[in-house]
C-alpha cells in the first residue's frame, strides 16, 4: 500500500542546496571578461535634461564605456505596459532610459561599464548631468485639479473606469443607514530580500540573460518585443531568485539596458541593485485613496456599495500598473449580498516611482475596504461585527453564487471557518476582558479586529483576461517525461522563488504515476527547459500550472497504458492502474510504469503506433478563477498613553480547497499574515513636497522583524475549489489580503470608545499617539 | 596595497586588497564564497552574516582588512563534511525558509545567539534575530528551528 504523498507535508527538496550556500542568485553567477553596470539616477521628481557629458567617466582607468539615454535613444525602445484598461487610456512614452525629461528620483539618466565593481561605482561621479526642474507632482488630489503642473504633456489622468451594478441611486435612496469614509492605502515597497540583479551575455548571434524575476517566459517575449532580438535567439533564466511578491513581475528598465549594453559591447555585463537603489526603483505597491460610501437596513443589511478610488500610477506605466486597482473591482463586495455596486477608479499620474503589482495586487485594497466598512456598519448599527457579517454574508447552500459584480464563486463555507476562528480566539472571553478594560478604564485597551475575506485568484481564465483587455492568457503548461531508468522529470512553465514548486509538485507527480516521491525531479525558470509558461504571480502556480502537471501525467499514464496492454497481452480496457503499476484485472500479471519507461528507451519490441517515449505536454487554463475565503481574528493591546500597538493574538482559519502540503501552505499563510501586519502597522514609502523618496533604507522603511511579530495560531476548513481537478485554491495572497484589515479593525475596536472611528495606515505610535490627542483635547 | 592573511571555511587565503574593500565582497568576488549573499547596504537585513573569530558579523560592514588574521566561517563551511549543522538541519525540519536568501544570515545569527544563552525563550529568540530580516515565513518557523536546532546542539554537547 502506498502513501498518498497529495496532503503529506513533506519537507522540501529545495532546502539542502539553500541552507549550505550551494545557490545560483545571479549575483553569484559570472562569466568570462563580465564587466559591471552601474547607472546614474536623478536626484530631481521632475526635469528636463539640458546636457550630459560621460567623457569623464570614459577617461578613468577600469571604465570600459559609458552611455547617456542619448546614445541609446535610437535602439532602447519603450518599456511595455500590457494593460490598456480602457479604450482612452493614455500610455506614455518609456525609454528605460531618460533622454529629455526626468521624472521620478532614480530614474536612470546615463551609465557605466567598468571592470569591477567599485570602479563602475566610482565612475559615477564623473559624469555631469544638467537638469532644468520642472515641478514635481507629488500628491494625487492635487495633481487632478487644473492648475496642477503636468508630468506628462496629455495631463495627470491616465485613466477612469466605472463599473455599475444594479440600481444604485435606489439603494442610497431613502437608506436608513449611510456610512461614508475615505481610507488611504498607502505606497509601500514589496522589498524581496535579494535585491535585483541581471547578467547579460551574448556569442555575437544569441542572448542569454540571467534575471532575479518571477516571469522569464513572459520576460523572454517582451524583450524580444522591446529590443528586436529576435525571440528564438533569446534565452531567459531565472535562475534561484530571491523573493518576489509581485516586484519582480516586471519587465525593467534595466533588463532592457543590460541587454542592450552586452549587444553593443560583445561581452558579459552584470548589474546588482544596492538596496537603496532598489528602494527607489523596484516598482511600489498600493498608493490609493479610497472614497466609500455603503447604504444598509436598521438591521445591518447591505442594500448598496459605492466604491470611488483615486490610485497613484507614479510617472508611468509599467507592465501591469493600470490594471492593478482594477484587480480589486471584482473584490469590493467581498462575501456580501447587495442589490447594488458601483466601482469608480481614476489612475492618476505623478513624478514617484511607478505602481505595479504586490502581494495581493488590487485585493488586499478592496479587501481593506469592504472588511473596516462592515466594522463601520456594524457600529453604526450597533450590532457585534461577526453578526453584521453573517447577516450579509452567502451562505453556504447559496454556493454557486453569481455575485453582484458578475463572478461566480463556486464554493465556500464562511460559517465554518468563522466558527472555527472564533473558537479558536476565545472570541467571547476576549470581548468579556476588553469590557472589563475599558470599565475600569485601563490605560491599555484592549481591540478585537476580524476579517472575513475572499479573493479571487490563480490568474486566469484566459477568456476572461480577454475581457479585461489584458495583453497575454492565464493558462499554464507542463511537461512530463519518464527517463530510460523510471525516473521523471517535469518541466513547469511557474517559475519558482521560495514558493517549494519542486516538493509539491512531486508530490502530484509522485501520486498521480505512482512512483516515489524521490525518483520526481521539476525543471523550471529557463526558457531553453521550460519552453512554454505564463511563470509564477496571483497565486496561480498550483491552481493552474500543478494543475497542467496533473494532466501532463493522465497523458503519460494513457501512453503507458497502451503498452501495458500490448506488454501484458491483454486489451487496455482489462488493465486498472494502481500504485504505479498496470495490473491485469483479476491476475496477477502486472508491469509498473517505470519497467515500462525502459521498455520505450530500448524499443525493442513496441506495438505498431506506439512511440519509444513515455512523455507528454499539457496545458490547463482554467475556466474560473479560485476563490480562497476564511476568517482572521486579531487582538491588540493598546496602550493609550504612548500609542503603542501590541498585538496579542492573531488566528487565521483559511479555506484554501484541497492541500497538496500543508507544511508549505503553513508557510505561505505566515508570511502572507506577516506582510499583511507590515502595511497595518509599520511601512510606508514617504515622498517629501519636492518628489523626493525618503525611505531610501531599510533603516526608514521598516520591515517587521522576529521582535515585532507574534506566533499565528493557524487552522483550516475545507471546501474543494470544482474549478480544477486537485480541487485547490490559491493560497499566495490569501494571508496579505485577509491582515491588514484585521489588524486596523482592531485598533479602531480598542479606540472607538474614545470617539476614533479611523486611524492612517501604518498605525504606528505616533499616529495613534496624535489621534488619541486629538480626541481629547 | 594591503596585503591580507585570512582563514575562511578552513582554508587560508593570501590576497591583496583595496583598503575599502568589504568582507562580503572579499568573499564572494575574489574567493567565490557565493553562499554569503548581500541584502542592504545599511547593515539592517543580515543576510550576510559570517561568523569572524568565533562571533557573529554583518560582512557588509566589515572591511576585509579587519579580518587579517581571522578565522571566518560562512554558511558553507558550517556542517562537518557532507552533514548539516544541528542549526541547518533544523530550519529543514521546520521550514524555516521559503526563497532562501535571508537564511544563511538567519542560521549563523541564531547560533550566534546561543552562544550567550544556550536555552533561548522565544522572546530571548526573537530579540536576538531582530538585526536579521525575512520576508517570507512571518519568522514562526524561524522561532521554532531556532529552539530545535538549540535543543539537538545542547544534546550534541552533553552526548560524549
Amino acid at each position: 500500500m502506498t502513501v498518498q504523498e497529495v496532503g503529506r507535508p513533506r519537507k522540501r527538496k529545495e532546502d539542502a542546496r539553500l541552507l549550505t550556500g550551494r545557490t545560483q542568485w545571479t549575483d553569484n553567477l559570472s562569466r568570462p571578461g563580465m564587466l559591471y553596470v552601474t547607472f546614474l539616477r536623478s536626484p530631481m521628481a521632475h526635469a528636463r535634461i539640458t546636457g550630459v557629458d560621460v567623457s569623464g567617466a570614459r577617461a578613468l582607468p577600469g571604465v570600459v564605456a559609458a552611455f547617456s539615454g542619448q546614445d541609446l535613444a535610437a535602439e532602447q525602445g519603450s518599456l511595455p505596459c500590457a494593460w490598456p484598461v480602457t479604450e482612452d487610456i493614455v500610455i506614455p512614452d518609456h525609454p528605460p532610459m531618460a533622454v529629455s525629461e526626468v521624472r521620478y528620483v532614480g530614474e536612470a539618466v546615463a551609465c557605466v561599464i567598468a571592470v569591477d565593481r567599485y570602479r563602475a561605482a566610482d565612475a559615477l561621479e564623473a559624469i555631469e548631468v544638467d537638469y532644468e526642474p520642472l515641478p514635481a507632482v507629488v500628491d494625487m488630489t492635487e495633481a487632478l485639479s487644473p492648475d496642477s503642473p503636468k508630468v506628462h504633456e496629455t495631463g495627470n489622468k491616465a485613466y477612469e473606469m466605472t463599473a455599475d451594478f444594479g440600481d444604485i441611486e435606489a439603494a442610497f435612496r431613502d437608506a436608513p443607514v449611510v456610512v461614508d469614509r475615505t481610507f488611504v492605502q498607502q505606497r509601500l515597497i514589496p522589498t524581496a530580500m535579494e535585491p535585483r540583479a541581471i547578467l547579460a551575455d551574448t556569442d555575437g548571434e544569441s542572448f542569454t540573460l540571467w534575471s532575479s524575476t518571477q516571469i522569464p517566459h513572459v520576460l523572454r517575449v517582451m524583450l524580444a518585443v522591446v529590443t528586436g532580438i529576435p525571440e528564438h535567439k533569446l534565452r531567459v533564466i531565472a535562475p534561484d531568485v530571491g523573493g518576489g511578491f509581485g516586484s519582480k513581475l516586471q519587465v525593467t528598465a534595466e533588463e532592457v539596458l543590460c541587454l542592450l549594453l552586452a549587444r553593443k559591447l560583445g561581452r558579459p555585463v552584470k548589474w546588482t541593485e544596492s538596496r537603496s537603489e532598489g528602494n527607489l526603483t523596484v516598482h511600489h505597491g498600493r498608493d490609493q485613496i479610497q472614497h466609500v460610501r455603503l447604504a444598509a437596513e436598521a438591521d445591518g443589511r447591505i442594500r448598496g456599495l459605492q466604491v470611488s478610488l483615486l490610485a497613484d500610477m507614479g510617472a508611468y506605466l509599467m507592465l501591469l500598473t493600470p490594471g492593478i486597482p482594477l484587480l480589486g473591482a471584482s473584490m469590493c463586495n467581498a462575501i456580501y449580498k447587495m442589490d447594488a455596486y458601483q466601482f469608480n477608479c481614476t489612475g492618476v499620474f505623478t513624478t514617484k516611482m511607478p505602481t505595479d503589482a504586490y502581494r495581493g495586487a488590487g485585493r488586499p485594497e478592496a479587501t481593506f475596504l469592504i472588511e473596516r466598512m462592515m466594522d463601520e456598519l456594524a457600529a453604526a448599527v450597533n450590532v457585534d461585527p461577526v453578526e453584521v457579517r453573517r447577516r450579509n454574508w452567502i451562505k453556504h447552500e447559496e454556493f454557486p453564487y453569481a455575485t453582484i459584480s458578475g463572478l461566480t464563486y463556486d464554493s465556500g463555507n464562511y460559517e465554518a471557518a468563522t466558527d472555527r476562528a472564533l473558537s479558536l480566539f476565545g472570541y467571547d472571553k476576549l470581548r468579556a476582558e476588553q469590557a472589563d478594560r475599558r470599565d475600569r478604564g485601563d490605560p491599555v485597551q484592549l481591540g478585537i479586529g476580524v476579517s472575513t475575506y475572499t479573493e479571487m485568484c490563480g490568474l486566469a481564465p484566459s477568456r476572461w483576461l480577454a475581457d479585461a483587455n489584458f495583453g497575454a492568457g492565464g493558462w499554464e503548461h507542463g511537461s512530463v517525461r519518464m527517463l530510460p531508468t523510471g525516473k521523471v522529470e517535469v518541466i513547469t512553465g511557474t517559475s519558482p522563488h521560495g514558493q517549494g514548486h519542486v516538493t509539491s509538485w512531486s508530490q502530484i507527480v509522485a501520486d498521480a504515476l505512482g512512483v516515489p516521491f524521490e525518483d520526481v525531479t521539476v525543471l523550471h525558470g529557463d526558457t531553453a527547459i521550460a519552453h512554454k509558461g505564463m511563470d509564477t504571480y496571483g497565486s496561480r502556480s498550483l491552481v493552474v500550472g500543478g494543475v497542467a502537471v496533473l494532466k501532463a501525467c493522465e497523458k503519460v499514464k494513457e501512453k503507458a497504458r497502451k503498452l501495458a496492454a500490448y506488454v501484458l497481452e491483454c486489451s487496455p480496457d482489462d488493465l486498472e492502474f494502481e500504485a504505479g503499476a498496470f495490473k491485469v484485472r483479476g491476475t496477477d500479471s502486472s508491469k509498473t510504469i517505470q519497467e515500462l519507461a525502459y521498455a520505450t528507451f530500448t524499443a525493442h519490441d513496441l506495438p505498431e503506433g506506439v512511440e519509444p517515449s513515455l512523455d507528454s505536454d499539457a496545458t490547463f487554463d482554467p475556466d474560473n478563477y479560485s476563490f480562497p475565503h476564511g476568517t482572521h481574528l486579531c487582538a491588540v493591546e493598546v496602550d493609550t498613553e504612548t500609542g503603542m500597538v501590541k498585538l496579542r493574538s492573531y488566528v487565521a482559519v483559511d479555506d484554501i480547497g484541497k492541500v497538496v502540503n500543508p507544511l508549505i501552505v503553513e508557510g505561505q499563510v505566515h508570511g502572507g499574515i506577516a506582510q499583511g501586519i507590515a502595511q497595518a502597522l509599520f511601512e510606508e514609502a514617504t515622498y517629501d513636497a519636492e518628489g523626493n523618496l525618503l525611505t531610501t533604507t531599510m533603516a526608514d522603511y521598516l520591515l517587521p522583524s522576529a521582535a515585532d511579530l507574534p506566533m499565528f495560531t493557524l487552522d483550516r476548513t475545507e471546501t474543494p475549489a470544482t474549478s480544477n481537478p486537485l480541487g485547490a485554491k490559491g493560497v499566495g495572497e490569501a494571508g496579505t489580503i485577509a491582515s491588514t484589515p484585521a489588524v486596523v479593525n482592531a485598533i479602531v475596536d480598542a479606540l472607538r470608545p474614545y470617539g476614533i472611528e479611523d486611524l492612517r495606515m501604518p498605525c504606528t505610535p505616533e499616529r495613534v499617539w496624535r489621534a488619541l490627542e486629538g480626541v481629547r483635547r | 596595497m594591503p596585503r591580507i592573511t585570512v582563514t575562511v571555511d578552513g582554508i587560508t587565503y593570501e590576497e591583496e586588497v583595496e583598503p575599502r574593500l568589504l568582507l562580503v565582497h572579499l568573499l564572494r568576488e575574489r574567493l567565490g564564497k557565493t553562499g554569503t549573499p548581500v541584502g542592504c547596504d545599511t547593515s539592517n537585513c543580515g543576510a550576510c552574516t559570517v561568523m569572524l573569530d568565533g562571533k557573529s558579523v554583518k560582512s557588509c560592514s566589515v572591511l576585509a582588512v579587519q579580518a587579517d588574521g581571522g578565522d571566518v566561517v560562512t554558511i558553507e563551511g558550517l556542517g562537518a563534511a557532507g552533514e548539516m549543522h544541528p542549526m541547518q538541519r533544523a530550519f529543514h525540519e521546520e521550514h524555516a525558509l521559503q526563497c532562501g536568501y535571508c537564511t544563511p544570515g538567519m542560521v549563523m545569527a541564531a547560533i550566534d545567539l546561543l552562544r550567550e544563552d544556550p536555552e533561548p525563550s522565544e522572546e530571548t529568540i526573537r530579540q536576538g534575530l531582530e538585526g536579521n530580516l525575512c520576508r517570507c515565513t512571518g519568522y514562526c518557523n524561524i522561532v521554532r528551528a531556532v529552539r530545535k536546532g538549540a535543543q539537538e546542539m545542547g544534546q550534541a554537547v552533553s552526548t560524549p
